[in-house]
């Protein structure tokens, strides 16, 4: 070949390195500005009075977002009593009995729910619940967040449970132990680490969501005693926040943006730590 | 005889088959659930639309809306949502297929994975913060700098027409954008890993550059995989609701600009449900969460059909 050739095949070979270099920190850029952007708006806002008081009424400064928060954590358990046993017990199915042509359609099937969108979510159970019950509550929107969160832990359980090798399972049955024992006492047990890090990737997961609490769990601006009642949220907070005209709102749906953030992150990080050194991929 | 039968006495009992039955159909139950759900999605939302179908017909998706006079027509939203999510995929797509080839075949192997969760990172932010950082921080940026120049640019365009609002269908696609980018990233990066080394080390071996390997020996074969990921990611952002409420404008009016305030499927849902309480106008809304859900079930059914194809072998080496 002639040098020339060489020269320009080299050439842009090292451009086309250079735009993916570029590219990459184009993507990473507005994690940075968002991160930077919520702590100079968001960090002078969040102390003591934010995160332990309720909010105040329009016109008054100060006040905070200690319901949204206990709220937040409520609507996220709530979740967790639908979404985990569902979606572990169905997870199970897919790797330790279903037909290779069953667990086709349920993947798809999972999927779909995956890819339906929250604010369909919200509207169905508002059908669902809020309209018979009159009126939105907490296990509205506990029920909206955990419908969310079967597919996501169906789906890890099912990738976690393929990594226990069958080994592991042919040895429990070698001893006599029933099949069942042996999947809830040994394969379960071997994938443990990895199954909590699906339950809380979908716990982060839920707990940023606010199109399905739009109409189930609706919003309070004080505590709410009874999960009947409409309960507060976090992400519901931020949003009537950050339209709502007033300054002192606006500072607040950042203080509360950061504290959601700090939350979301705090779970990402605790599941790094959990799967460290344990060679078990986290999730998808 | 008596020596011979005696011990048969002690051997055990064989494992009673009951807990496994039981154990087994309860779990068949829960994983039938998806399907339950699925169904029930479907009829919920058709019982909820049931008085708009029958009022508008097939002429739903093609009218306006108009609240006012209890006329009421999706076309508007339609339009937002496919408008602003082929936007939104025509900016994410080269920017993930650029930052996946980047972090799977030239990046050096340390930069790799901190990048990776960098990105995942990104993913994990709620769709509610993004939305308040674009309506205060990226939207009036995105007003002042690249729109006025946009305009001068290619001004003659008629999307390019009008005022510059700032909450426009534009800045829905930037911030949806923003959102797809790591899923297509993530599933890229998976397609490009499919691709066995051997592959690109048979191109090094004939002298083939880094980007001669990476297009000769990565892309060729992804090609299908990459049009799953962008299926998947194009279906996050139909279906994406709060970010995109808070940039769009929320007008109900078509427009051809890109500069005009819009609305998609899900912000429209989003903005009027609560104050949507004559019957119609509830019903009309059920209907669009109807055409939404139909919409992202096709873009996923597609999407899982191509991806299925790439990690097909790895799912049924344990089936």
């Amino acid at each position: 070949m002639k040098p020339l050739q060489n020269q320009w095949r080299k050439a842009s070979s090292a451009a086309v390195s250079t735009f993916c270099f570029l590219c990459a920190l184009m993507v990473i850029l507005p994690l940075a500005l968002i991160l930077f952007h919520l702590f100079r708006l968001g960090a002078s806002s969040v102390d003591w009075n934010f995160l332990t008081h309720l909010p105040r009424p329009v016109g008054e400064t100060g006040g905070g977002m200690a319901n949204a928060i206990v709220g937040s954590f409520v609507l996220v358990a709530l979740a967790v009593c639908v979404g985990v046993p569902v979606g572990l017990l169905g997870g199970i199915y897919l790797s330790e009995f279903g037909s290779p042509r069953l667990n086709w359609a349920v993947r798809l099937a999972a999927d779909i729910l995956n890819g339906t969108p929250s604010i369909v979510w919200g509207i169905v159970v508002y059908a669902l619940v809020v309209v018979p019950m009159k009126g939105s509550s907490a296990y509205a929107g506990g029920l909206a967040l955990g419908l969310i969160m079967i597919p996501l832990v169906m789906r890890t359980t099912e990738a976690m449970l393929a990594l226990v090798p069958n080994s592991y399972r042919e040895a429990a049955l070698a001893l006599g132990i029933p099949k069942w024992k042996s999947v809830l006492h040994i394969v379960l047990r071997t994938a443990g680490k990895g199954i909590v890090t699906g339950v809380l990737l979908a716990c982060a997961r839920v707990a940023g969501e606010t199109a399905p609490l739009l109409f189930t769990a609706s919003g309070n601006q004080f505590w709410s005693h009874n999960l009947s009642e409409p309960i507060a949220s976090l992400p519901r907070q931020i949003y009537t926040y950050a339209i709502a005209p007033y300054d002192d709102w606006k500072r607040q749906a950042w203080a509360g943006a950061l504290v959601l953030i700090l939350i979301t992150l705090a779970l990402n990080a605790g599941v790094r730590v959990l799967t460290r050194g344990s060679g078990t991929p986290a999730g998808e | 005889m008596i020596a011979a039968t005696a011990p048969n006495k002690f051997v055990l009992a064989p494992p009673s088959k009951a807990g496994d039955i039981a154990f087994k159909f309860l779990t068949w139950g829960m994983a039938m659930m998806v399907f339950v759900l699925v169904a029930l999605v479907g009829w919920e939302l058709f019982q909820g639309s049931k008085l708009s179908l029958r009022q508008f017909g097939w002429s739903f998706l093609i009218h306006d809306w108009d609240p006012g006079n209890g006329n009421f027509g999706a076309l508007p939203f339609i339009f937002g949502t496919f408008v602003s999510s082929l936007l939104g995929l025509m900016i994410a797509l080269p920017l993930s297929l650029a930052t996946a080839t980047y972090l799977t075949e030239l990046a050096p192997r340390w930069v790799r994975q901190p990048a990776m969760t960098l990105i995942e990172m990104l993913a994990a932010i709620p769709s509610v913060i993004l939305g308040l950082w674009g309506i205060y921080v990226l939207v009036p940026w995105l007003r002042e700098h690249p729109y006025p120049l946009l305009q001068k640019l290619l001004g003659w365009l008629p999307v390019f027409h009008g005022h510059i609002y700032g909450q426009c269908i534009l800045s829905a696609a930037v911030i949806v954008a923003i959102m797809m980018v790591p899923i297509i990233t993530a599933l890229a990066r998976e397609v490009f890993r499919a691709v066995p080394d051997s592959q690109r080390e048979a191109a090094f071996a004939l002298g083939a550059t880094r980007w001669e390997v990476t297009r000769l020996a990565v892309f060729k074969g992804s090609r299908r995989g990459l049009f799953g990921a962008a299926m998947l990611g194009l279906g996050r952002a139909l279906g994406e609701t709060m970010a995109v409420t808070m940039v769009i404008g929320n007008s109900t009016d078509l427009s051809a600009s890109l500069f005009a305030p819009g609305s998609t499927l899900a912000s429209a849902i989003a903005n009027q449900f609560s104050e949507a309480v004559d019957g119609t106008y509830r019903s009309a809304l059920f209907e669009l969460g109807l055409v939404l859900l139909l919409v992202t079930i096709l873009t996923n059914i597609l999407a899982h059909l191509l991806i299925g194809a790439v990690s097909g072998p790895k799912d049924a080496a344990h089936t």
